[in-house]
């Protein structure tokens, strides 16, 4: 953790950089995991539409991943949630067309990762 | 040299603030402080001034925007009364941690309840703990010289903290007196322009104004919020002495009137002042040596000035407009903690007056001095001054 500032050192009224949120990691107010089947997944994007946080990165792939019935999906993919701001409110898998998604509650999740 | 026009309290703050000609100012129209805006307003409508006036629907909202104004940069001021504070407390708060330097007029009102439009204290002592510069002023004069010291006070680096400059509700804000106005190009260049460097609407510096600060920061900031409150006392004294150059008056933290051989000396804010002095002179006049001392910068206290001029003092009475329930008045509590660092005490009585615009006169403060030199004093109790039964 960096050295905190003493009060001779802290901003005149409070005032802070722009856009501070970003570094404010929200994703430890979470106590379900979305946790993503890619093999399910059909790259549809609803996900990535309805996700209150933006926590869905997508990022277009000319080679394409494989998903759903082993089908190759080239362009707008989505990939794993950014967990550093997901607060799982699990609004991805209400809606997931093909249940790729399943929430999961963060202590099972986290084991379920230590064994892996 | 200025001209010496007739005017009234209310008016001598409009003058004050024709010539500071803020960017914004936002009100909501409150007895008695009414006529201070309505008078700036006609400024505004013909064009003397540039200000943005913006009418709001409630005190609360009038402090809002005036703190946004002030926030985005801008030089913004209002004036309030009374309930129209109270309404405005949960901004009034604020304002201070923000640094920002928001001046407004309080023309001094009784709370309610009972309701009441006359004058006492008892709104700005429930807001002399937030962190604001107090200001105080015995007639119209000082009204308008002690809003252009107290924007300039305000807005310096060391400080950075909002200011409210008192005077009492009718008795100086309705008045008519002779006001000396001084020359505009002089005190427009006094007062100058608020510097920009910490401006929300500087598009090419981005930043997040009154975010959330829980413990680990909190204390911190409010610490430091301290620090330019004690850096006041210096700023003021420096301001003071420029403004000094135009109006060739002294702008000491409090005024000493015949203390130097006084062996009882009464302690009253604002307009009561005047009063106080004219009693002095008839109880001197009787051969007996009295005198008074009138606070002017309230917020911060000047604690160890106030006892070096009253430690010579044998016995000092302490008026006050208002009260703190079960508690000393405030006033009061402020000179006992000031001398209570002396190792010869001078003895103190506690004295409560006008309440509600309750008029006080000459001959009740003379004879304040005759219970003083009397040594009939109470100092665990306060008496009560033109009070039946």
């Amino acid at each position: 953790m960096s050295e905190r500032k003493t009060w001779q050192e802290v901003e005149l009224g409070v005032e802070l950089p722009a856009a501070t949120s970003l570094g404010y990691k929200t994703g430890g107010w979470r106590v379900l995991r979305p946790v993503w089947n890619a093999s399910e997944c059909i790259h549809c994007m609803i996900c990535v539409g309805y996700c209150p946080d933006m926590a869905i990165p997508v990022v277009k792939s000319e080679e394409g991943v494989t998903g759903k019935g082993g089908r190759v999906f080239k362009g707008a993919v989505r990939l794993e949630t950014n967990l550093n701001y997901c607060k799982g409110c699990g609004i991805c898998a209400h809606e997931c067309p093909t249940k790729c998604l399943s929430m999961v509650r963060e202590e099972e999740a986290e084991q379920a990762s230590c064994k892996l | 040299m200025g001209v010496r026009r007739a005017i009234t309290g209310a008016e001598a703050a409009a003058e004050a603030m024709r010539q500071i000609n803020p960017d914004v100012v936002v009100a909501y129209p409150i007895t008695p402080q009414t006529p201070i805006v309505e008078q700036f307003a006609k400024y505004a409508a013909d064009g003397i001034v540039d200000t943005e006036m913006v009418p709001v629907e409630s005190e609360h909202s009038a402090m809002s925007a005036t703190v946004g104004a002030e926030a985005a940069g801008a030089r913004a001021m209002s004036a309030t009364s009374s309930q129209g504070l109270a309404l405005m407390w949960e901004i009034v708060a604020a304002t201070p941690g923000l640094r920002l330097p928001v001046v407004i007029s309080l023309v001094n009102r009784a709370l309610s309840a009972p309701i009441n439009i006359h004058c006492d204290h008892s709104d700005v002592m429930g807001v002399t703990t937030l962190g604001w510069i107090q200001i105080f002023s015995e007639n119209a004069q000082e009204v308008y010289e002690n809003l252009l010291l107290a924007i300039r006070v305000a807005e310096d680096t060391r400080v950075q903290l909002p200011a409210m400059v008192n005077q009492d509700g009718f008795i100086t804000s309705h008045a008519v007196e002779p006001v000396e106005i001084f020359d505009d190009a002089l005190v427009r260049k006094f007062v100058g322009v608020r510097s920009l460097n910490r401006a929300l609407l500087d598009v090419e510096h981005p930043k997040s104004v009154g975010p959330l600060v829980l413990p680990d920061y909190y204390f911190e900031f409010k610490r430091a919020q301290e620090q330019a409150m004690s850096n006041v006392f210096e700023v003021y004294r420096e301001v003071g002495t420029e403004l000094s150059a135009i109006t060739g008056k002294q702008y000491p933290f409090f005024e000493t009137y015949r203390t130097d051989d006084a062996e009882a000396v009464v302690v009253v804010l604002n307009s009561a002042a005047g009063t106080a002095k004219v009693a002095v002179d008839a109880v001197r006049a009787q051969g007996k040596k009295v005198g008074m001392l009138k606070p002017i910068l309230f917020r911060p206290f000047p604690y160890s000035e106030v006892r070096d001029a009253l430690r010579h003092v044998p016995v000092v009475g302490i008026l006050d407009r208002s009260m703190d329930f079960g508690a000393y008045a405030p006033v009061y509590s402020e000179f006992r903690n000031a001398l209570w660092e002396l190792d010869k005490k001078p003895a103190t009585q506690s004295y409560i007056y006008g309440l509600g615009g309750r008029d006080i006169m000459t001959t009740e403060i003379e004879a304040v001095f005759e219970e003083l030199l009397s040594g009939n004093l109470d100092p665990q109790h306060q008496r009560y001054i033109g009070l039946r039964g």
